[in-house]
């Protein structure tokens, strides 16, 4: 098992964030993290890369437990986070960005260039002068370059142009198709859907309900993901 | 594309290398030690640069790398200028090359000991830790009498370079202004460097850098080493160009001094801190020869810079800077 995320209790101050997260991913599986807003998605991402140590629970990736680890080696456990928000370093350039965190493995560089060759373009340009959707592919690049077992995408494709997702979305499809795990929270299910193996939603805190794509009917989207 | 800043850069350095050239060629040899200081000021706040420019940590205490590194050419020299032996009987050193190698070593360990206390804190805390280390440094050297204490310790000859006359005012410009473009070359790769890369985004944002597996106190730490040899490196030469060394060298107002020049020149810049020296003794020694408040001026044109050129003389010719 790669991840094993076991009944996480995290905190905001006093505040009570997630009631008992327990869910696992296994080599090469692709899972949907689903939920409406303010559900607890990225508090269990944050919580999985200890930038928000749960209180309670535990998390192990491939084995080894998160709990003591600072976030810089629960990145190196072979976490790529890709942040919500396209977090690049913004004063440094495309090429900068991609080799400062980079580590050795099957991602080079090249590799990166030719999932996205818009960055290629690009090699010289500071990462504040992309536009969204380029930084949003610097974001998914720059995490590839870290070489993970697991690449977290926390809402990728949120506020692209409709082109500019189709482009994220064939590069994950590509991710998946290399056998690269994925743990993905996005709001476009038309497209989450047909790429995740499994999903699991959460509501309050909570994990809700857990289950194949196939199995996630018009009735229960209504209910957990509905606005 | 030739880039602007480029340009800027490579007029500053064949300035700063005609000005005593040409001074040599009308007689005004006082210039010469001028365009001296510039480049060895110069060279000392590209150490700094390193460190505030590149990794945002704004250190007050590199004072005490400037004066480690002149007292380890005064110690060196005045044992071999008496013949006492200093330690194992080693006689010391007139060598420059073995002095600077010295002075490096020295201060980067001590860089090492303050940089491992004082980079786990950060804003104020960080200042006011690195000051209070320079300051240790400071009463330390003021309370040794066997090296001149208070009074500090002469230089009697200037140190020696391999195959040239130091004691020429031209010849010891040359081999300040040599070590300055090699300190700008160091400067530049390291900027340029996959390390540089990752110590500027550890000034950008720690979490972010953090959640891509980077560890921000060893880059800092390393680059704070580095920038403390190079800042010694450059008290080596200040002490041969005055041919005395003093704890003035390790005083609050010179690690405030060099910093002064880097927001002057411009900071993070390769040439910021050429240009910021190159305005400071400019301006003291013309405002200095009228009126012996020549610093409330210099005050007056620093309020200018960050209020209205906080890319500093640099970013006010060459626009906005690369990494801001």
């Amino acid at each position: 098992m790669l991840l094993d995320v076991h009944d996480i209790r995290t905190f905001y101050g006093s505040a009570q964030a997630l009631f008992g997260i327990t869910f696992q991913i296994e080599d090469g599986e692709v899972v949907a993290l689903m939920g409406r807003n303010g559900m607890g998605k990225s508090t269990t991402i944050k919580s999985i890369c200890n930038l928000m140590p749960p209180k309670g629970g535990r998390i192990s990736i491939a084995g080894t437990a998160t709990d003591r680890l600072p976030p810089h080696k629960v990145a190196r456990l072979g976490i790529g986070l890709v942040p919500e928000g396209r977090r690049c370093f913004p004063n440094l350039t495309v090429h900068e960005n991609l080799v400062a965190a980079a580590r050795p493995g099957q991602w080079t560089l090249a590799r990166v260039n030719a999932l996205f060759p818009r960055l290629v373009e690009r090699r010289d340009q500071l990462a504040r002068s992309l536009s969204g959707g380029e930084q949003q592919m610097l974001a998914v690049g720059r995490a590839l370059m870290t070489n993970p077992r697991l690449l977290i995408l926390d809402e990728a494709t949120e506020g692209l142009a409709p082109v500019i997702r189709q482009d994220i979305w064939r590069a994950i499809r590509t991710l998946k198709a290399e056998g690269l795990s994925i743990l993905v929270v996005d709001k476009t299910l038309s497209e989450l859907l047909p790429v995740a193996d499994r999903c699991v939603v959460l509501e309050n805190g909570q994990v809700a309900w857990t289950g194949v794509p196939q199995d996630l009917t018009a009735d229960l989207q209504d209910r957990y993901l509905g606005v | 594309m030739i880039s602007r800043e480029f340009l800027i850069n490579g007029v500053l350095a064949l300035l700063l290398l005609a000005v005593p050239f040409i001074a040599s060629a009308v007689g005004q040899p006082f210039t010469i030690t001028l365009a001296t200081r510039i480049a060895i000021l110069a060279l000392a706040a590209t150490g700094l640069n390193i460190a505030l420019g590149l990794g945002g940590l704004v250190s007050f205490g590199h004072a005490a790398f400037f004066g480690v590194g002149g007292y380890v050419a005064g110690i060196l020299s005045s044992h071999a200028f008496s013949g006492d032996p200093m330690i194992f009987g080693f006689e010391g050193s007139k060598q420059m090359l073995l002095i600077w190698l010295t002075a490096a070593i020295v201060a980067g360990l001590l860089g090492l000991l303050i940089g491992v206390i004082s980079l786990r804190t950060s804003g104020v805390y960080f200042i006011m830790i690195t000051l209070a280390f320079a300051q240790m440094v400071y009463y330390f050297a003021i309370s040794w009498p066997a090296y001149g204490g208070e009074d500090g310790l002469s230089i009697v000859v200037r140190n020696q370079f391999p195959g040239v006359n130091t004691m020429r005012p031209l010849t010891f410009f040359g081999v300040a202004y040599g070590a300055l473009i090699v300190g700008l070359g160091l400067f530049a790769m390291i900027r340029d460097s996959r390390f540089g890369a990752a110590l500027q985004a550890v000034r950008q944002n720690e979490v972010r850098v953090a959640s891509v597996g980077i560890s921000p106190l060893p880059i800092r730490l390393t680059a704070f080493v580095l920038s403390a040899m190079m800042t010694a490196l450059a008290g080596c030469l200040y002490a041969d160009l005055n041919r005395f060394v003093s704890p003035s060298m390790l005083s609050w107002h010179m690690s405030g001094e060099l910093i002064v020049l880097i927001i002057l020149g411009g900071t993070g810049r390769l040439f910021g801190p050429v240009a910021g020296a190159m305005l400071y003794v400019v301006i003291e020694s013309a405002l200095g020869g009228i009126t012996e408040r020549w610093q409330f001026f210099l005050g007056l044109i620093l309020l200018a810079t960050v209020l209205f050129a906080r890319g500093g003389v640099i970013g006010l010719l060459a626009g906005k800077a690369r990494h801001g």
